[in-house]
């Protein structure tokens, strides 16, 4: 009885209270867990043999899932007090420095 | 008048410039007492490269610098373990030759020509500098005292736990990983106060040069997850930890496989599952942390259960099935020893057998920290009183450090850190309280000053009791007493620690050095002496013999081929090597045919008392051979019936007969007179019967004290006989002239 509830109090308050940049970063990390479940579901329907091209894309989506959730939680209002010293512009340039070393890291490792 | 200019001291010293100035200069100090302090060895010997494992690092750093990194990087060594080789580039961590590459080539860019091996050797002192300063980093963010970093820079500059492993000429790669070991866990630390992810990256790249560097690197591994867990089970869990964890954790893991030696590694062992579980436990908890602000908490509570509880369990028995069914590899035998402290000695004689791997003993921890070792308890003391974040890292840190620096004496290392920081903090809080140049003036003071006219004074006095106690030291006598004990206390810290490194770890072991009777010095040299004559007086790809522990200083130094080294990657070939030393000759010589030997060496230190030679090193031959060959090399041969390992007249058959006793005792009765060979190592006196004698190899070389002996194998005979009759032939022994033939068998053709 209470799970209907749950969901739609959660699904309510999401569309209620999320600033649109918040639901486009939201939207993006959802591409990403699609992307990676893609890429996990053909490795195990396909075998893994390139290891090395599959773990480098799978951590690829993974890493980036991470960072722009990092990036997210940096960004929302309510989490101010507990970073004082990174102001949004601040995240989002460490969110790029970020990307890039992942991005070279991954590139150089799919060989 | 001398309060006057203490006066005008403690204004100068006010100042921020000041302060910044004198930081600096003590920074300097520190890095120029860390190098100085590493430099006995070069200057009372000469600038060479010492031990084992450095004169492997040396030839492949020559190698690099000689060929460019991209030959580096797939580099084929066909001069180590001769019949097979070694893909050197896949199995090695290449982050140390590729350093002092660099810093070869800078400064050669600089127009400065300096040899490679001075690089090599001076490389450690110049880290430990810089190991110094990142200390005093990692100090100064876990405490606001401006002293407690200038403690912590300099006890890690000194501090023998960690002088041990970097002198200069040991060019190993521990030289360059403890200072990245601990600026890794500065920029940790920092990624984790700040939230931020920049520093994140920046501890991922760092981690990655750590893992480019030493197989340590395991214990970040393992520390930095562990810290992450102790940290949300006291309910500390932020979203700054989430930050700091997961961006370091994406990035250095990709970090870490590219390197070849690592490769999958970090997805497919059990010592690199924690970190990733505790990668996806973050990703659960930050998703609960959201769902917890979004809906009423008696509603929170049914969802926390459900979906925690089945998120956990999914995790954990996919874990179990995934390590059962072989996808990730248990914990390997090294690591494994940790735990199990009675494996590697039963399961893997070749783990067992290098002394570094033994538990540590009482007077080593106070041998190689002195005073900081009864500080750490107190340092860690402090931090539990204060407990933010990073206090519960020093916390995890000390214990996970002295319990691995108990169980191993070469992890002592890993625990110096800590130590030091964890004195810092102790000793700057001592210092800080007493030293103090103005008393804190009593509160009771103040109000009487205040109140003195007023008729309150007579209620006050009747509540002394419930009203506060004074915090704060005000005799200059206790000041003065504890303040003069502590400087005692660090001077004698400076002393033991000078005295430690210069009569402890500053000896190379390529020459021994011995006094004579004057006080002078007398250098015995033999082992270069006979890699020497190795280097000049054999063909290029003769193939030496010798036990595992001189792979790497022939490869360096005699520069040919070996058929094992100190990189123990193949026990079965070293097993080869163990049971030809420990066979009968006719047994061995088929061996050494068949594996292309053309030269053996042993190590042999009776005549001198050297106690490292191959005699003792025997038993471990033995018993790695009799792993791979029960039935053909026994133990328990070698003991006489009372189960003495002797090598005197008592000695058995089986221990007279082996290649090993016979190629060390070869001659040595020659040496003295008539039924006085003694052996100076055992003690004891050998048998007169004209010593062992040897058939199918001969003598080739014996350095000048006898350390070192080299013998060259026969080549098969002329004639088609065996080895034996034919030296029986030479020595003029005459056959027995045998009347009645035995049953001949026909000849096959």
């Amino acid at each position: 009885q209470a799970w209907n509830k749950v969901f739609s109090n959660l699904l309510t308050h999401y569309q209620d209270t999320t600033p649109q940049r918040t639901k486009l970063l939201d939207a993006f990390m959802a591409f990403l867990v699609v992307v990676g479940g893609l890429q996990f579901l053909y490795c195990v329907l396909a075998g893994n043999y390139p290891f090395n091209a599959f773990l480098s894309g799978f951590s690829a989506t993974v890493g980036q899932f991470v960072l722009t959730a990092s990036l997210r939680i940096q960004t929302t209002e309510a989490n101010k007090g507990d970073f004082p010293s990174v102001s949004p512009e601040r995240a989002f340039a460490d969110y790029l420095v970020c990307s890039l070393i992942l991005h070279f890291f991954c590139v150089n490792f799919i060989n | 008048m001398s309060a006057d200019s203490l006066e005008r001291l403690a204004v100068a010293g006010k100042g921020d410039s000041t302060r910044t100035l004198l930081r600096v200069i003590i920074l300097l100090l520190i890095a120029g007492a860390a190098i100085s302090s590493r430099l006995f060895s070069v200057i009372r010997f000469e600038s060479i490269i010492h031990e084992f494992d450095p004169w492997f690092n040396f030839r492949a750093t020559k190698y690099l610098v000689a060929n460019g990194f991209y030959k580096f990087w797939d580099w084929f060594d066909d001069r180590t373990w001769h019949p097979l080789g070694r893909v050197t580039g896949g199995t090695l961590y290449p982050g140390l030759m590729v350093t002092s590459g660099v810093i070869y080539h800078a400064l050669r860019a600089l127009s400065i020509p300096v040899d490679i091996r001075n690089v090599c050797v001076l490389l450690a002192p110049a880290f430990s500098g810089l190991t110094a300063y990142a200390a005093y980093l990692l100090t100064n963010e876990m405490t606001p005292s401006s002293s407690a970093g200038l403690l912590a820079a300099i006890f890690m500059g000194i501090a023998p736990g960690y002088i041990s492993r970097s002198v200069a000429g040991s060019y190993d790669n521990e030289a360059i990983a403890i200072f990245l070991l601990v600026f890794t866990f500065y920029l940790w630390i920092k990624a984790l106060k700040l939230g931020s992810m920049l520093w994140g990256a920046l501890c991922a790249l760092f981690y990655g040069y750590m893992v480019a560097s030493w197989g340590g690197y395991a214990f970040i591994t393992c520390l930095l997850p562990l810290h992450a867990f102790v940290l949300i089970c006291m309910g500390r869990y932020s979203t700054r930890l989430y930050v700091s964890y997961t961006s370091w954790y994406a990035l250095g893991t990709l970090a870490s496989m590219q390197i070849p030696f690592v490769g999958f590694l970090p997805v497919k062992t059990s010592e690199h599952m924690p970190a990733l579980g505790i990668f996806g436990f973050l990703q659960l908890l930050a998703f609960l942390d959201y769902v917890r602000s979004a809906i009423p908490s008696r509603q929170f509570q049914t969802f926390l259960w459900v979906f925690a509880g089945s998120v956990f369990g999914v995790g954990l028995t996919g874990l179990v099935v995934a390590t059962s069914a072989g996808y990730i590899a248990p914990w390997g035998g090294r690591f494994y020893s940790l735990w199990d402290t009675g494996y590697a000695k039963i399961h893997i004689p070749i783990i067992a057998s290098v002394s570094e791997h033994q538990p540590t003993a009482w007077p080593a921890f106070f041998f190689d920290l002195n005073m900081l070792i009864w500080l750490l308890p107190a340092g860690v003391y402090l931090c539990f009183q204060k407990l933010a974040d990073e206090h519960v890292f020093v916390i995890v840190y000390a214990l996970f450090g002295s319990y691995f620096a108990g169980v191993m004496v070469r992890l002592m290392l890993t625990l110096t850190p800590v130590v030091c920081v964890a004195a810092a903090i102790a000793l700057s809080t001592i210092l800080d309280t007493y030293l103090k140049a103005k008393s804190p003036i009593p509160e009771e003071h103040l109000v009487e000053e205040s109140s003195d006219s007023t008729p309150k004074k007579a209620s006050k006095s009747g509540l002394r009791a419930s009203s506060k106690p004074y915090i704060g030291i005000y005799a200059t006598f206790s000041k003065v007493t504890v303040a003069g004990a502590m400087t005692a206390y660090l001077l004698l810290f400076v002393a033991h620690c000078t005295w430690v490194t210069s009569n402890a770890y500053s000896s190379p072991s390529v020459v021994l050095a011995s006094r004579m009777p004057d006080g002078s010095q007398h250098i015995i040299d033999d082992y270069r002496e006979a890699y020497q004559w190795l280097r000049q007086n054999t063909k290029d790809d003769a193939k030496i013999m010798s036990w595992w522990d001189y792979g790497y200083q022939i490869g360096g130094m005699a520069d040919r081929p070996t058929l094992v080294d100190n990189n123990t990657w193949n026990n079965t070939h070293i097993a080869t090597v163990g049971k030809a030393m420990a066979s009968r000759e006719e047994v061995s010589y088929p061996i050494m045919r068949q594996h292309e030997v053309d030269y053996i060496l042993v190590v042999f230190g009776g005549l001198l008392g050297y106690s490292g030679d191959d005699i003792n090193k025997f038993l471990w031959m033995v018993r790695i051979a009799e792993g791979i060959w029960p039935d053909e090399v026994k133990e328990r041969e070698f003991f006489t019936p009372r189960g003495e390992y002797r090598v005197d007249a008592g000695a058995t058959d089986t221990m007279k007969n082996s290649l090993m006793y016979k190629m060390s005792y070869h001659n040595y009765n020659n040496l003295f007179p008539p039924g006085q060979a003694q052996d100076r190592v055992r003690g004891v006196r050998l048998p007169d019967d004209g010593g062992p004698v040897l058939n199918s190899i001969e003598e080739a070389f014996t350095s000048e004290n006898w350390i070192i002996r080299i013998y060259k194998v026969k080549d098969l005979d002329n004639l088609g006989r065996d080895h034996a009759s034919a030296s029986a032939f030479e020595r003029g022994q005459k056959k027995k002239k045998v009347i009645k033939k035995g049953p001949r068998v026909l000849r096959v053709d």
